[in-house]
């Protein structure tokens, strides 16, 4: 842009610019990506509405730290490159976060300009500096001087990615360890195509590689090989195993068919491609009414999944209301324009089968919300006598995940805590010398950006101990 | 760096898949093949298994490791051509790869070292017996098999089982051995001879019918499940079972039970989910190979 900066009556005069989408009649029966991403044009108009605060309450906001007003203020200019050195400063994965971040609960919760209407649209503005870069930047190389350390990372999902690409720029041998045929963790097998096309993910991968990071599929530690042969080979480890361990309500007729866990849901249809089938080999069944359980961002991406393959009625049920959803808003919003219909303040009691033990439907109870609980949010109270059933062939169950014990199980040493987690310090250290871990095996479910935060930070606390071998 | 038992970066079979070494048809629908599989054949142990994708698009199968040698990095196989993804396995020629091979999974078999032993195996579920029954008698106890099939020809690791153990072949249309299912081989035995433990594999239904007959006499039994599985490693819960009224993964909790809490009904309506799917793939091979 040219000519003088715009004065701040005139950028408070821009409204907030609407993010390009697919027709929803269309996308909810493919699984091409909702968001189509801002024209440079429309960016530029965005980045006109930030005001460049002093105290810029955004980055406060961001759980990396992301210097929000200056990559802006590079798009006002013009300068993408620019823009795009500044943001992958604090944050490796932007073409990931930029479309999977609840940025309404994060960056744009803080921006003043929400006070009076509506915040700078962030999010969209990170992704679109990280698509242009991706066409655009160059590749990084190896450094040009290894440091002669090497770290082992347990699970390429965004925690141990973002910490391989941050060790391998400061020069550390880096090899990432990867349970399934494919990396990315939960972008690869959790996060749809729509929300999160898998091209994205092979993108980064293929920048660390470049990076001279070493993945290894197929190799699963606490089977294939311990934690104790990682330490006599590697001179630090980084546990960044997720919580992959889904759970279930313990309401009857969990094992009934047609009940999936939305891990195993969306692994088969996002990993295993099932939606191609037969063209793919792994099936998935199609059901024409599917009911989905939880009210989070998986929650959402299983039920517009089933849209997706084909259901003529599918349906979150969620024991609260629409405010204490975890999902972000844009995806419920999506779902809603896509036909997805939602049951709140219902909680499942069982899950009936015909003679056959197919799924015929969801028998439920009414809630009230009665006093915030341990999470903050009101907690759900069955009503009596409200007992029905909703009629369905599919149940996905979406109500979160807790600490796989493979890895843990197998190397007695480590420090859990009572819920299963790995115990780490401030610093992110194991109760083992070297042995740091990150993410969701150390918080309990959360969210991409907040793994990724602690890859940035331990592996800037891992660098720091290598250095003092 | 050279330790076996550490996965290494520059290895090739990593790069490029897992080399098959040798494809032999056991019987006309049965395979066993050689898997180059280094990282997996150092440790593996009875009872536990390995999840194969032969290439992209292929479903990701669990096979029993019937056999492995650490020297030459290689493990067994051994495969029956029920639907399109064992079929294509099962084609592999010598030189072929399997892209992905993860392993080894599941948790190795609670072995016994004294006492009785009888090891029961159904059809290709003698691939799961096989390592148990050979490590049983090399711990020290006395192992008598019991190996089941349709036919004579369908008769599995016969010769194998003989080299190191009693063996009781069953056929149901008596063209070797007795006639008669496992069943009811391992009800005499249980009637004439002192047995501490059995060990089951093969068809749900044996599986089903060893527990009742053992549960009846009181005697331990352990059986290897083989429920629908993705990711084998605790991810999807795909592979629950019920045993004891308790949901299990079979894939990291198991894959043996204490047969007599194992809801076998379930385990066998769960294994059906795919069954309309399974002739879909099956038709969709024959319209391309048309």
């Amino acid at each position: 842009m040219s000519g003088e900066p715009l004065s701040k009556r005139e950028r408070l005069t821009i409204g907030r610019q609407e993010m390009p989408t697919r027709d929803p009649k269309q996308r909810s029966a493919t699984f091409d990506e909702v968001n189509l991403g801002f024209t440079e044009r429309l960016a530029m108009l965005e980045a006109q509405r930030c005001l460049a605060c002093k105290r810029a309450t955004c980055v406060e906001g961001c759980p990396v730290m992301v210097d929000i007003p200056t990559f802006i203020r590079c798009i006002e200019d013009g300068d993408l490159a620019g823009a795009a050195h500044s943001l992958l400063i604090d944050n490796a994965l932007p073409a990931v976060t930029g479309r999977v971040c609840p940025q309404e609960h994060q960056c744009e919760a803080a921006c003043v300009r929400g006070r009076k209407g509506a915040p700078v649209a962030i999010g969209h503005l990170e992704r679109f500096v990280a698509d242009w870069a991706r066409g655009n930047l160059h590749d990084e190389s190896p450094p040009l001087h290894p440091s002669g350390r090497s770290v082992a990372i347990v699970g390429a999902g965004p925690g141990g990615l973002t910490a391989a690409g941050e060790l391998a720029r400061r020069g550390h041998d880096v090899t990432i360890y990867e349970a399934l045929h494919l990396p990315g963790g939960v972008l690869s097998y959790g996060i749809p195509e729509f929300r999160l096309p898998n091209e994205i993910v092979e993108n980064e991968v293929h920048r660390l590689v470049g990076l001279g990071v070493h993945i290894e599929c197929n190799v699963v530690i606490g089977r294939t090989c311990t934690l104790d042969d990682l330490r006599d080979r590697f001179d630090a480890v980084f546990i960044s195993v997720g919580a992959g361990l889904p759970m279930f309500l313990g309401v009857p007729g969990e094992g009934l068919k047609g009940v999936y866990t939305a891990n195993e849901y969306l692994t088969r249809v996002n990993l295993m491609q099932a939606y191609a089938f037969p063209d793919a080999d792994t099936p998935v069944l199609h059901g024409d009414s599917v009911v989905v359980i939880g009210g989070g961002n998986v929650a959402i991406d299983a039920v517009r999944t089933a849209r997706r393959l084909g259901a003529s009625r599918a349906t979150i049920v969620y024991r609260r209301n629409r405010p204490e959803m975890p999902a972000r808003a844009e995806e419920v919003h999506h779902a809603e324009e896509e036909g997805v219909s939602f049951e709140f303040q219902v909680s499942p009691v069982a899950i009936e089968g015909d003679g056959d033990r197919w799924v015929t439907g969801l028998r439920c109870v009414d809630t009230e919300l009665g006093e915030p609980d341990g999470s903050g949010r009101r907690a759900p109270v069955p009503i009596e006598r409200s007992e029905r059933v909703i009629p369905c062939d599919t149940v996905v169950v979406a109500v979160g995940t807790r600490a796989n014990p493979l890895l843990t199980s197998s190397s007695p040493d480590l420090a859990l805590t009572e819920r299963g987690y790995l115990a780490a310090d401030e610093h992110g250290m194991t109760n083992l010398p070297g042995v740091y871990a990150g993410g969701d095996i150390v918080r309990g479910s959360a969210t991409v950006i907040l793994a990724m935060g602690d890859g940035k930070r331990i592996a800037g606390e891992i660098d720091s101990y290598l250095h003092q071998l | 760096m050279t330790d076996e038992r550490t996965p290494s970066t520059t290895s090739a079979t990593r790069a490029k898949g897992h080399e098959v070494v040798s494809n032999t048809k056991l019987t006309a629908d049965v395979h066993r093949l050689v898997v180059v599989a280094p990282l997996v054949a150092a440790v593996r142990q009875p009872g536990q298994f390995v999840i194969v994708r032969l290439g992209p698009g292929a479903e990701r199968i669990p096979l029993t490791i019937a056999e492995s040698d650490s020297a030459q990095g290689t493990i067994v196989l051994v495969i029956q051509a029920v639907g399109k993804s064992t079929s294509d396995l099962v084609a592999l020629a010598p030189g072929d790869r399997i892209q992905d091979v993860v392993g080894p999974l599941g948790r190795p078999s609670d072995l016994v070292t004294e006492g009785t032993a009888v090891c029961v195996a159904g059809g290709v579920g003698a691939a799961v017996i096989f390592p148990i029954a050979r490590r049983l008698t090399e711990l020290g106890a006395e192992v008598i098999t019991v190996v089941g099939a349709r036919t004579s020809e369908g008769v599995l690791f016969a010769a194998e089982f003989a080299s190191f153990a009693e063996l009781v072949v069953c056929t149901d249309d008596g063209s070797a051995g007795r006639a008669g299912v496992v069943t009811d081989a391992l009800s005499d035995l249980l009637a004439t001879r002192s047995v501490d433990v059995v060990y089951a594999a093969g068809p749900v239904s044996m599986m089903g019918a060893v527990a009742a007959a053992t549960q009846r006499l009181g005697v331990r039994t352990i059986v290897s499940l083989n429920p629908i599985m993705v990711d084998g490693t605790g991810m999807c819960g795909g592979c629950r079972v019920t045993v004891d009224g308790e949901m299990r993964f079979a894939c990291v909790d198991g894959p043996e039970f204490d047969a007599h809490g194992v809801d076998f009904d379930e385990l066998s309506d769960r294994l059906s989910t795919y069954g309309q799917a399974e002739r879909v793939a099956a038709s969709h091979v024959c319209r391309g190979m048309a």
